[in-house]
Parts: C-alpha cells; sequence; structure tokens
C-alpha cells in the first residue's frame, strides 16, 4: 500500500540493534547470568497428578556437603489477593504462590514440592533425591468434561463456580460459566437451510519456546531483591514476586535479559519466587534453570478442551444463526482464556444470532497460561471446519460464503463493543486475490498421494496495555530511548523506528535500550501483541513531548516566541535561524541544556486484528501423514512498521500452527501420567515439516493509534488447524474433528471412512 | 594424552576457536556445561539436555555435535569452533550480517546453533539445495521464524560466496 510514500522510517527494514550480539553469542539470556558466589537451585517435584502432601523430610538432604539450604512449601508465606495480571486479568496471588511451591496438595504431576539450593546444580540433584515426601494419593482428573461431573475428585475445596457473579454453593471443578449472547438462535436455525453441528477435542499444547525458564535471584541482607530473569514482562514479574514473599514491591528489583522466545508462556512466575527463597536461606545469589521436561511438566501449557458448534445458514450462504459450547481445562488452578476463546470463537463473521457458553475448568494438568492468541486457534478450528462443510452443503466457495457473511466496522463480537474499522474483509478479498488461490492445484501427486486445499480465517483482539519509555538527547544529536517492553522478537527495532519518525530523525540515531524496573516506569508485558501498538504510541508521545521541550528551550536561546518555531522534520526554524536536531544538540551543550522526557502512555486498542490463510497438502493414504506443500497468510497489520519482522511473526505463528494441527500434544497414559515431555517426543516442526510460506500483508490503518499499528503476533496461529483440516477434507474426502491430526488419527479416519 | 586426575578431575586441553584452552572436570559434566560455565562462552545454549534441538551445537574436530550429548573429557585434544569463534576481528562472516538482514533471528536463542550447524554444512558442501539444507538443519529447531527467512539467509550467504 502506501507506507513508503506515507513515511520517511516506517515501512523500511533497517537492522536491529541487538542483531550483532545474536549472532556472536554474546547476547546475555536468562541462563547466562553469572554472579560472584553464585549457588544453585533445583526443585522437587511430585511424581503424582494429584495428592495430599501429608509430610517432607528434608533432614538428609540438608547434611549433603555442599547444600546451602533447602525449602518446601511451609517456608513460603501464606498469600492472599491478587494482582493485575495484564490481558487475561488479575492473577489470584493464592494460587500462584501454590503454583510455584505446592502447599497440602499437589495437583498436577511436576508441581513443585521443595527446593535445593547448593555450591553446584549436580550436588543440588543428588540432595533432591535424598528428600522423603509423604504423600496420599489421590484420585485424579484430566478429562475436561469428566472433571465437570458431579461425582468428580475436587482439586481445590473452596473453588465455586461463578456464574455471573453468582457463586454455586458447593465446591466445583467449574471455576466459571459464561454467556455470550445475541438475538434468538432458535429463531436463527429455524430460518436456515442448511445445519451443521459437530463436537470437537483437543490436546493440552506447549509453547515451546527453545530457552528454558531461568532466573538468578539475589536476598540481600538489607532486604533488597535483585531478580535477573527472562520474562515476558519485568514489571509483572516484580509484582508477583513481591506479592508471593509478602516483600515490599519497591524493594524488589527485576533486570531482564534477553528472552529465547515466550509466546506467552513467560508471563508467569515459576523460578523467581523460588530462587529469592533460597537466596534469602543461602545468603548468596542462586540461579535456577529449568530443563526441558520440568518446562513441559510443569509450566503453564496452553488448555485442551471440548467444544460443540452448531453454525446454520440459508440457501444464499448468509448465516443465520450461530451456536457454542466451549469447555477449557485450566489446568491446576483457574483461568484457561476462556472469555478470550469465546470472543474468537466467531469474531470474524456478522452475526444476528448468536449464543456462546463457556467453561473454565480445573484438571491435574499444569496450570495453563497464554499462548500465542490464547483460546483463539482451538475455537477458530470448530466454526471454520463447520463453516467450510456449510459451504461445501450449498455447493459454495469456501473463500466466497467467507467473503459473504464477513465482519465489517459496527459488527457484533462478544464481550466487547461492536468493531471500528477493521481489516477482515479486505484479508478474505486478498486472499481471494492471491496467487496461490488462483493457481489450480493438481489433485493427485506424481506417487498417487492425493492432495486438498484449504481456507480459513481468524481473528485476535489486540490489548493495548500501559507503557513507559525515556528519552534523552545526546550531544552528538543521537537519542538514547529507554525502553520497559521486553523485547521478544524484534520490537526494539520497531520501537525506534516509530520514536525516529515522530521525532523527525533517522532510525540510526536512536539506541533504544530494555531496562530494569528500576530505570523505567510502569509497563504492562510484552503480551497481547501490545507491544508494537502499546509501546509505539507511547514513544510518539514521548517524541512530541520532547520537540516540546526543544522548543522551549530553543525560544530561550534564540530569544524568541515558542509559537514562532517551526519544526520539519529534525529541522527547527524561526525568524531566520535555522538548525537541525545534530547542530541544536551541540547548542545545547554549549548552554548547559538537557533534554530528558520520560513517558507513561495507555493507547486505546479498539478492533483488532484479522487473517486468512490458504494451505495445500499432501495425504498419504497408507500412513496418513499429511504434508504441506504450499501455504499462503494473508494479514491485517494496520501499517507494517518493519515488514521484515511482521512476515516472520506471520510465518512464525504458521509454523506454530502446522505444528500444533500435525502433531504436538500431551500424552497421558492411563494413570494420568505425562508421556512425552521431551523435545524426542514432543515433536516439534523442523525445517523439512515446514515449507516457504507466503505473506501477503493488508493494511487497513488501526483508527486509534497515531501510524496505524495493529498487532500481528497472534492472529497468525489462529487458522492453520482449520485450513490443514479443510484442505485434508478436500484431499481424501474426512473431516476431522480432533488435534493433533497426526499419521495415526488421519489412518484411522481414513479406515473408518 | 589426557589425562592426570587431580582430585577427582581430569585435566583437559583443546583449541577452542584458536585458542588454547585448558581445564579440569569431572568425568560427569557435558561439553556443554564446560563451555558455559567453565570457559565462559555462553553462546551455545542449552534447549534441551538430550540432542533435540541444536542449540548447543558446535564443530569438534570438523563434525558437527550436539555438546549436551559429548562428554567434556571426550574433548581432549581437539579442535572447536563454536558460535564465538565466527566472526573475526574485522567484523561478522557473511552469514551472520545476512542472519540479521534477512530476519533470520526473532528470539536469538537457536541462532548460535544455526549459524554453528549451517558453518559445518557450507564446510563441506558450499553448493547445497534446499532439500540439502532444511534436510542437514532438522537437528536444529526454531520456535519463532518458521525457518523461511533462516534458509533465505543462507541461501543469500551461498549466493555471494559464489559470487565473490
Ligand atoms: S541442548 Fe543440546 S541438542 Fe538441545
Ligand atoms: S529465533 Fe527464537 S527460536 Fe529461533
Amino acid at each position: 500500500m502506501t507506507t513508503e510514500t506515507k513515511y520517511r522510517v516506517i515501512g523500511t527494514r533497517p537492522l536491529r540493534p541487538d542483531g550483532v550480539d545474536k549472532v556472536t553469542g554474546r547476547a546475555i539470556y536468562g541462563a547466562d547470568v553469572v554472579l560472584p558466589r553464585m549457588a544453585h537451585g533445583k526443585v522437587l517435584r511430585s511424581p503424582h497428578p494429584h495428592a495430599r502432601i501429608i509430610s517432607i523430610d528434608t533432614s538428609a538432604a540438608e547434611k549433603v556437603k555442599g547444600v546451602l539450604a533447602v525449602i518446601s512449601g511451609r517456608d513460603m508465606p501464606d498469600v492472599t489477593g491478587s494482582v493485575a495480571g495484564g490481558e487475561g486479568g488479575d492473577i489470584n496471588m493464592r494460587y500462584a504462590s501454590n503454583n510455584v511451591m505446592a502447599h497440602g496438595k499437589a495437583l498436577y504431576e511436576g508441581h513443585a514440592v521443595a527446593a535445593v539450593v547448593a555450591t553446584s546444580p549436580h550436588i543440588a540433584s543428588e540432595a533432591l533425591k535424598l528428600i522423603t515426601v509423604e504423600y496420599e494419593v489421590l484420585p485424579p482428573v484430566i478429562d475436561v468434561r469428566k472433571a465437570m461431573e458431579a461425582n468428580a475428585p475436587i482439586l481445590l475445596d473452596d473453588l465455586r463456580t461463578d456464574s455471573g457473579g453468582v457463586k454455586s454453593e458447593s465446591a466445583s471443578n467449574i471455576a466459571a460459566h459464561l454467556v455470550a449472547e445475541e438475538g434468538d438462535v432458535e429463531k436463527g436455525f429455524a430460518a436456515a437451510a442448511v445445519v451443521v453441528e459437530h463436537e470437537f477435542t483437543f490436546q493440552t499444547v506447549h509453547q515451546g519456546y527453545i530457552e528454558p525458564h531461568a532466573c538468578t535471584a539475589e536476598w540481600r541482607s538489607d532486604g533488597q531483591i535483585t531478580v535477573w530473569c527472562s520474562t515476558q514482562g519485568s514489571f509483572a514479574v516484580r509484582q508477583q514476586v513481591a506479592a508471593i514473599l509478602k516483600h515490599p514491591i519497591s524493594q524488589v528489583k527485576v533486570v531482564p535479559t534477553e528472552i529465547g522466545g515466550g509466546f506467552g508462556g513467560k508471563i508467569p512466575v515459576y523460578l523467581e519466587p523460588v530462587a529469592a527463597m533460597l537466596s534469602h536461606k543461602a545468603q548468596r545469589p542462586v540461579r535456577m534453570v529449568m530443563d526441558r521436561t520440568e518446562v513441559l511438566m510443569a509450566t503453564g501449557p496452553t488448555p485442551g478442551a471440548y467444544i460443540k458448534v452448531k453454525m446454520g445458514a440459508d440457501a444464499d450462504g448468509k448465516i443465520t444463526a450461530a451456536q457454542g459450547y466451549l469447555a477449557y481445562e485450566a489446568g491446576a488452578y483457574p483461568d484457561s482464556f476462556i472469555g478470550a476463546g469465546m470472543l474468537c470463537l466467531f469474531a470474524p463473521y456478522k452475526l444476528t444470532n448468536v449464543k456462546i457458553d463457556g467453561f473454565d475448568v480445573v484438571v491435574n494438568k499444569p496450570s495453563s497460561t497464554a499462548y500465542r492468541a490464547p483460546g483463539a486457534p482451538i475455537a477458530a478450528f470448530a466454526c471454520e471446519t463447520v463453516l467450510d462443510e456449510i459451504a461445501e452443503k450449498l455447493g459454495m466457495d469456501s473463500l466466497a460464503i467467507r467473503e459473504l457473511n464477513s465482519a465489517v466496522e459496527g459488527d457484533w463480537r462478544a464481550f466487547a463493543p461492536p468493531f471500528t474499522r477493521i481489516g477482515a474483509l479486505e484479508c478474505v478479498q486478498a486472499a481471494i486475490a492471491s496467487d496461490h488461490w488462483n493457481t489450480p492445484l493438481v489433485k493427485e501427486g506424481a506417487d498417487g498421494k492425493k492432495r486438498g486445499r484449504g481456507a480459513a480465517r481468524g481473528y485476535w483482539g489486540n490489548w493495548d496495555g500501559v507503557s513507559s519509555a525515556i528519552g534523552r538527547l545526546n550531544p552528538d544529536g543521537t537519542v538514547s530511548l529507554l525502553e520497559g517492553s521486553t523485547d521478544i522478537g524484534g520490537s526494539r527495532a520497531s520501537i525506534a523506528m516509530m520514536f525516529a519518525e515522530a521525532f523527525g530523525v533517522e532510525y540510526a540515531q536512536v539506541h533504544p535500550s530494555v531496562v530494569d524496573t528500576d530505570t523505567v516506569d510502569y509497563n504492562d508485558v510484552t503480551g497481547g501483541s501490545r507491544t508494537t501498538f502499546g509501546t509505539g504510541y507511547a514513544v510518539y508521545k514521548l517524541a512530541k513531548k520532547m520537540q516540546g521541550e526543544i522548543v522551549e528551550k530553543l525560544a530561550e536561546i534564540w530569544e524568541v516566541a515558542a509559537d514562532a518555531i517551526t519544526i520539519d522534520g529534525s529541522c527547527y526554524s524561526s525568524n531566520g535561524h535555522s538548525a537541525t536536531i545534530t547542530q541544536l544538540a551541540k547548542l545545547f551543550e554549549e548552554h548547559g541544556v538537557h533534554i530528558n522526557a520520560s513517558i507513561t502512555a495507555k493507547g486505546n486498542n479498539t478492533s483488532g486484528a484479522f487473517a486468512t490463510h490458504i494451505v495445500d497438502v499432501e495425504v498419504d493414504a497408507e500412513t496418513g501423514k499429511v504434508e504441506i506443500l504450499r501455504y499462503t497468510a494473508v494479514q491485517d497489520a494496520g501499517t507494517a512498521i518493519h515488514p521484515s519482522y511482521v512476515e516472520g511473526q506471520m510465518q512464525g505463528g504458521v509454523a506454530q500452527g502446522i505444528g500444533w494441527a500435525l502433531n504436538e500434544g500431551y500424552f497421558y497414559d492411563a494413570n494420568c501420567k505425562l508421556k512425552n515431555a521431551t523435545l524426542l517426543d514432543y515433536r516439534m516442526p523442523t525445517a523439512l515439516d515446514i515449507p516457504p510460506i507466503e505473506t501477503i500483508i493488508v493494511e487497513v490503518p488501526q483508527p486509534t493509534h497515531p501510524y496505524g499499528v495493529r498487532g500481528v503476533g497472534e492472529v497468525p496461529i489462529v487458522p492453520p488447524t482449520a485450513a490443514i483440516a479443510n484442505a485434508i477434507y478436500d484431499a481424501v474426502g474426512v473431516r476431522l474433528h480432533a488435534l493433533p491430526m497426526s499419521p495415526s488419527n488421519v489412518w484411522e479416519a481414513l479406515e473408518s471412512k | 594424552m589426557a589425562t592426570q586426575i587431580v582430585s577427582g578431575k581430569t585435566a583437559i586441553t583443546a583449541t577452542i576457536n584458536g585458542e588454547t584452552r585448558d581445564w579440569l572436570c569431572e568425568p560427569r559434566q557435558t561439553l556443554l556445561e564446560v563451555l558455559r560455565d567453565t570457559l565462559g562462552l555462553t553462546g551455545s545454549k542449552e534447549g534441551c539436555s538430550n540432542g533435540n534441538c541444536g542449540a548447543c551445537n558446535v564443530i569438534m574436530d570438523g563434525r558437527l555435535v550436539n555438546t549436551c550429548c559429548v562428554l567434556a573429557v571426550e574433548a581432549d585434544e581437539t579442535e572447536i569452533t563454536t558460535v564465538e569463534g565466527l566472526a573475526t576481528p574485522d567484523g561478522l562472516s557473511t552469514l551472520q550480517a545476512n542472519f540479521i538482514e534477512g530476519a533470520g533471528l526473532q528470539c536469538g536463542f537457536c541462532t548460535p546453533g544455526f549459524l554453528v550447524s549451517t558453518k559445518a554444512l557450507l564446510d563441506k558442501n558450499p553448493n547445497p539445495t534446499d532439500e540439502e539444507i532444511r534436510w542437514w538443519l532438522a537437528g536444529n529447531l526454531c520456535r519463532c521464524t518458521g525457518y523461511d527467512k533462516i534458509l533465505s539467509a543462507i541461501k543469500k550467504t551461498i549466493a555471494e560466496t559464489n559470487a565473490s
């Protein structure tokens, strides 16, 4: 579109400032922090998915040479209340505390029950084996529908079902029942020419960031706690550590390291409060690093679920009604992003008659957390495969029915005001016009394998949140830009670009860095696709504020009225005076003037982002293996600040979606024990599994952002699973209603066809 | 040859990135642990500890190895290249520069492993096909990029090397 002509910096592809450190091995990630006298912590984890802890005997472990201290739940303070958790709503701190170290009950296999600090990680691991824990093993429940039954084992004795503010009388595993409704679904279904309804089941899957969780904490004798860690939100860690340790928040400083992937999974704390407590006991800095099995067993994956979706359309293909029933597995503690799943379920479509019931249910699995567009991909799988079947029954093209029914500005969506300007329709239209959609697919490979094409859509509602930044004009005319948003994939570049654009300087004149919680003001987590939007908004305002300061100081030096000074890019002039930022910086230095400003700002994100994907697959009927032949992702980025990183987000989201579609899932045995907690058995896509991913960026500017930014990180993971399922149907004529569509599952479906 | 035992530890000597390094290590220590914690070469990353992610890869006597699966005592008298050895005082290697320019990294955690693995491939086969690159790199997991821009950065490097 027209970004090139409209902007100087935005839309270009400059080099990221942290690139050199990351290709030379110099960048410091969570496990790379080294401090003098540093000791090493390890966690003992429950082998049982559900058990009461009767006693813990740590005496033998404490006697091991090199062991400095041992802690368990009784060493952690009892906490109540909640802190702001950002996008997912408030975090219940008692549950969060129990999750980092079990108090009384272990609620999933891998739940932390004790921790050791020693002079070496090997000694700490050896000492763990000498801790004796007596358990009363309780019956576990890991399936959402079984957990909802009246006689199910109860995980949390105090949990009552919240239905629109009304609490149930007795304890239940159902934490909440939410309803979103508009119009009259019964009337809508009565008016339909075609109605399709299916049930779906989904496994737990993991974000799969390559860097395991890691942190180093130092609790000094004056009470000051410093935590170095790999996190999506340094302020979120500060709040959680302070709350879990009942420590004054002003005495907790969090220094974010580089972060080796998060995708939502590095918002909650797991190790940080434990490392701090161990440091307190050992009087040394303590480093803790998870291994991969701990990451898979004991951090927050995305929920498994049961979903039922029913949709009806008239003979022209207009959707007349849509109904959904979503039950999500929150894991051990409530909050499965059920609300987000309900919001995203039918969001791409214009609906007048709709009803959605959502259930947030605790089960004996690790406490789930956000994973890229949390709650949305499985909801989209259900809606988009049902809609595909409707199109087929009506003899309609699958993108034509999506174009016909697309949501536009002013349309209803669950739990949020009607859409403002969105690019939903534009994405479908760009997909229809794409080379991929217009290139006929040869329906059979040379070896007789069947090929098919599928399409699907997705929505994710971007979050805005609070961001802070500090700008300092240096004497050489550059700007040091300090940010509170941790950078999980190139945001330092895109934020610096927006600042440069607004401040009228070149990208190379801006030096961004991510700083600690004592240096910058409060900043919400990097999550909810908010950073480019929200921190971009903040630095735009910061640039304007700094320009205002420059004008004010310049007016004094030039002895002119402030409003007589005009700004044109980096050039300030008035009354015969004229100077660029670089010249001004020198002038200010001569006059002893310093230009510094800080900003804390909250944008107002009123819509969100849409995507439409197209995929070609080849199915091997003998093995059930699905190969991805071609993939095109279309997405509305609002304005693509750094197009390479927008494309990168789209491609990365698609790759994760392909893994989710074809391979990934937690496999449990009959005793509810996880059987695939390694990267050999939890198999994520490799370079051999992912084809080149074509990207088409649509730009329908977000109306409430100075540069029209929409979040781009999350929505690309929403359509892939459904697009692939629809392509498999096109190839071999079977509709799959569960993930993953692994060779064995596809083969079984083909056999029972 | 190795190896005198000093208080239960073995003395090891190896050439790492052209420099002679020696250290004492316990028999149970992996090469990855020694590189990172004893020698301060934290560019090699630990993603899985069992040979499935490639984040810890180095070139050892011309062979690509997962250092999480190599015991440090096995490194005696070997020659090792880690990610820290890819740039020269004159600047980045073409491959490194192309990873940055082509957005071949997002979080960057897998990047050292990809760079080292690619170097091992190109040392052996300077003109691999797309399929050969993908096959070779199937031992390196990247969860951020979808591999597309990693492949482009490598292909650009091959083209530039051929042209020069
Ligand atoms: S850490 Fe060595 S292969 Fe993953
Ligand atoms: S860039 Fe993050 S894992 Fe590859």
